[in-house]
C-alpha cells in the first residue's frame, strides 16, 4: 500500500481521524506521518518466519529429492512449507540436516544454551499415565451413571495410587 | 455450558490491579513457555483421542502440584463462542486456543487451567503453554513463578527436549528455551513526540520485537505495545530476560522524558486534548473499540501526568478489558450486533467513570 500523502513510499502508519463525526482512514509512510500527525498506530513488524519459510523454500527441492518423510508423524518438507509448523518432535531429527542452517537464519544460532532438561523415569511416567487414563474413565463412568464400572475403576486407582 | 468466572480468584485479572512497579506505564508482564509431551504428535497433527490423552495426563500431573492443585479447568471445546472470547479478552487464553482464529478452528481437548496469575494452556499450537502474568514491570518475579512450574511439571510428564536444539516446538521460531517474555507498555509520550519509530527500530536491532495489545498479528491500538524477545535459541533464559529488562527499563526512561517534554513544550495543548478525551468517554453515546482505546490512552496519559486526579489506573485498566465486545455481550446476557456493542460500550464506560466522577479534577 502506498502513502496517501506522497504516493512514493510504502504506507506503514495508519491514522484514524474523526472530524465532525466523519471517520477518515489515512495510510502514510513514516516520513509523512511524522510531518502530519500526532497520534498514530504502527503496523506490526515483519515476522521472522517469513525469512525462514523463504529459506525453507530454497532448500525444499533438495529435501524433496531425498523423499524425506517423518517416520512418526509422516510430515514432509512440503507440509512444513505449507504450514510453517513441524508435526512432531521427531521431525527435528528427520530434517536435522537442513535444520541447523534454518534455525541459524531464524535465531542467529542453532544451539540451545538455556536450561537443560532430563525427563522423569519411565516407571513413574507409566504409572502416572495409567492413573490419568483411569481417572478420566472414572469421570466418564460417573457422568454416564455406570456405577459398577466406576467402583471397579476406583479400586484400581486406589491400588496404583498407594 | 456457560462459563462461571466467579470460580476464578479475582476473575483472573489481578494483573490489572496496577500494584506492580511502573504500573502507570507498564500494564503487565507475561512470560510463557512452550512445551510438548514426548510420545505424541504436536497438537495440529495429533488425533482427537491423542489430544484428550494429553489433557488427561496434564490434569493428572497438575492435581499433584500444590501451586495448581486448586486451579480452575475450562474446557474451551465445551464453551460458547462468547465465553471463549471472554477468556481471550482477559488475556487468559490465546486466540488460537479459543478457536477464534479463522485459520485454526476450535480443537477437541483445547483447555486451560487457571490459578492466580498462572495458567496452563493445553492443546494450543504446542501441547503446553505455561504462562505467568503479573501486574506492572515484573520480569524476574514472573520468571521465578513460571520456572518453578516448568521444573515441577517436567518432573511429572516428559517434555520433548533435544540436546542441541533445546525444547522442541511446533513452530521453529519458539524452539530452544520456548520462552516468550513480554511487557505490555503504554507509550503515548513517545508516540506524540514522534520518537516511537526510532525506538521501535532500536528494539528490532536489539533482537526484540513488538506487537499490539493481543499479541501476534494484532494491530497496535491506543499506544499500547507488547515488547518481547524475538529469538528463543542460542541465548539462555537469563540472558534473554536480562536484555528485555535493560531495554524496557530504557524505554520507560525515554517515555518519562517524552512526557516531561510534552508538558514543557505543549502543556496547554496536551491538557486540552486529554480533557477532551475524558469528556468524550464521560458523555459519548456510542464508542467503537478503537475510539475507546484511543481516548482511554489519552486519559491514562493525563492521569500519568497528574493533569487529572481522582481517577485510578486500576479503573482505566479494567475499562480496557471490560469494554470489549465479549464482555459487553456477557453483561447484557446476549450476543450483540456491532452497533449495539458500540452503544453498550459507551454506556459501560460512562457508568464506570460516573462512579469516580465526583473525585475527578
Amino acid at each position: 500500500m502506498m502513502c496517501d500523502s506522497c504516493a512514493e513510499r510504502d504506507a506503514v502508519v495508519h491514522v484514524t481521524r474523526i472530524e465532525g463525526g466523519e471517520v477518515k482512514l489515512l495510510h502514510l509512510c513514516e516520513r509523512c506521518a511524522a510531518e502530519n500527525g500526532v497520534e498514530y498506530t504502527v503496523s506490526t513488524p515483519k515476522h521472522p518466519l517469513g525469512d525462514f519459510l523463504q529459506a525453507v523454500h530454497q532448500q525444499a527441492t533438495l529435501a524433496n529429492a531425498d523423499g524425506s518423510r517423518c517416520v512418526f508423524c509422516h510430515t514432509t518438507m512440503a507440509d512444513f512449507r505449507a504450514t510453517g509448523r513441524w508435526g512432531c518432535a521427531r521431525c527435528y531429527t528427520t530434517f536435522e540436516h537442513g535444520m541447523r542452517e534454518l534455525l541459524r537464519r531464524v535465531h542467529g544460532s542453532n544451539r540451545h544454551i538455556g536450561k537443560t532438561y532430563r525427563p522423569p523415569q519411565t516407571e513413574t511416567l507409566e504409572r502416572a499415565a495409567v492413573l490419568g487414563e483411569l481417572r478420566d474413565r472414572l469421570r466418564r463412568a460417573i457422568e454416564n451413571e455406570q456405577f459398577e464400572l466406576a467402583a471397579d475403576l476406583r479400586d484400581r486407582i486406589k491400588v496404583l495410587d498407594e | 455450558m456457560t462459563i462461571d468466572l466467579s470460580l476464578l480468584p479475582d476473575g483472573g485479572v489481578r494483573w490489572l490491579d496496577a500494584s506492580g512497579k511502573h504500573s502507570d506505564i507498564v500494564l503487565s508482564t507475561r512470560i510463557r513457555l512452550a512445551r510438548n509431551l514426548e510420545g505424541y504428535a504436536f497438537t495440529a497433527r495429533a488425533r482427537d483421542g491423542e489430544r484428550l490423552r494429553v489433557l488427561g495426563q496434564i490434569r493428572e500431573a497438575l492435581s499433584t502440584l500444590p501451586v495448581l492443585r486448586d486451579s480452575v479447568l475450562y474446557r474451551l471445546d465445551e464453551l460458547s463462542p462468547t465465553d471463549r472470547a471472554l477468556l481471550h479478552e482477559r488475556h487468559l487464553v490465546s486466540k488460537e486456543l479459543a478457536g477464534l482464529d479463522a485459520q485454526h478452528p476450535l480443537r477437541s481437548g483445547a483447555a486451560v487451567f487457571l490459578s492466580d496469575g498462572l495458567g496452563v494452556m493445553v492443546n494450543e499450537e504446542d501441547h503446553l503453554r505455561l504462562q505467568a502474568l503479573r501486574s506492572g514491570f515484573a520480569l524476574q518475579e514472573a520468571f521465578a513463578t513460571i520456572d518453578r512450574l516448568d521444573r515441577d511439571l517436567g518432573a511429572r510428564v516428559p517434555f520433548s527436549f533435544h540436546s542441541e536444539f533445546g525444547f522442541l516446538t511446533a513452530c521453529p521460531t519458539n524452539v530452544g528455551t520456548g520462552m516468550r517474555a513480554s511487557v505490555l507498555i503504554h507509550l503515548p509520550g513517545l508516540v506524540h513526540t514522534k520518537e516511537m519509530g526510532r525506538v521501535l527500530a532500536g528494539l528490532q536491532q536489539m533482537g526484540l520485537t513488538y506487537r499490539g495489545l493481543y499479541g501476534e498479528g494484532s494491530e497496535v491500538v491506543g499506544n499500547y505495545f507488547q515488547i518481547s524477545n524475538q529469538t528463543t535459541l542460542g541465548r539462555s533464559e537469563e540472558e534473554l530476560l536480562d536484555q528485555l529488562l535493560r531495554v524496557v527499563g530504557h524505554v520507560i526512561e525515554r517515555e518519562e522524558e517524552a512526557r516531561r517534554v510534552l508538558l514543557r513544550d505543549a502543556g496547554y495543548i496536551i491538557e486540552d486534548k486529554l480533557w477532551r478525551a475524558y469528556g468524550t468517554l464521560r458523555y459519548a453515546r456510542s464508542l467503537t473499540f478503537d475510539e475507546a482505546m484511543n481516548y482511554l490512552s489519552g486519559v491514562r496519559l493525563a492521569v500519568g501526568l497528574k493533569l487529572v486526579t481522582g481517577l485510578s489506573v486500576y479503573t482505566l485498566n479494567k475499562l480496557l478489558i471490560f469494554s470489549q465486545a465479549a464482555h459487553l455481550a456477557y453483561v447484557e446476557g446476549r450476543p450483540l450486533t456491532e452497533s449495539e456493542t458500540n452503544l453498550a460500550r459507551a454506556r459501560y464506560v460512562r457508568r464506570a467513570l460516573e462512579e469516580e466522577a465526583g473525585t475527578v479534577e
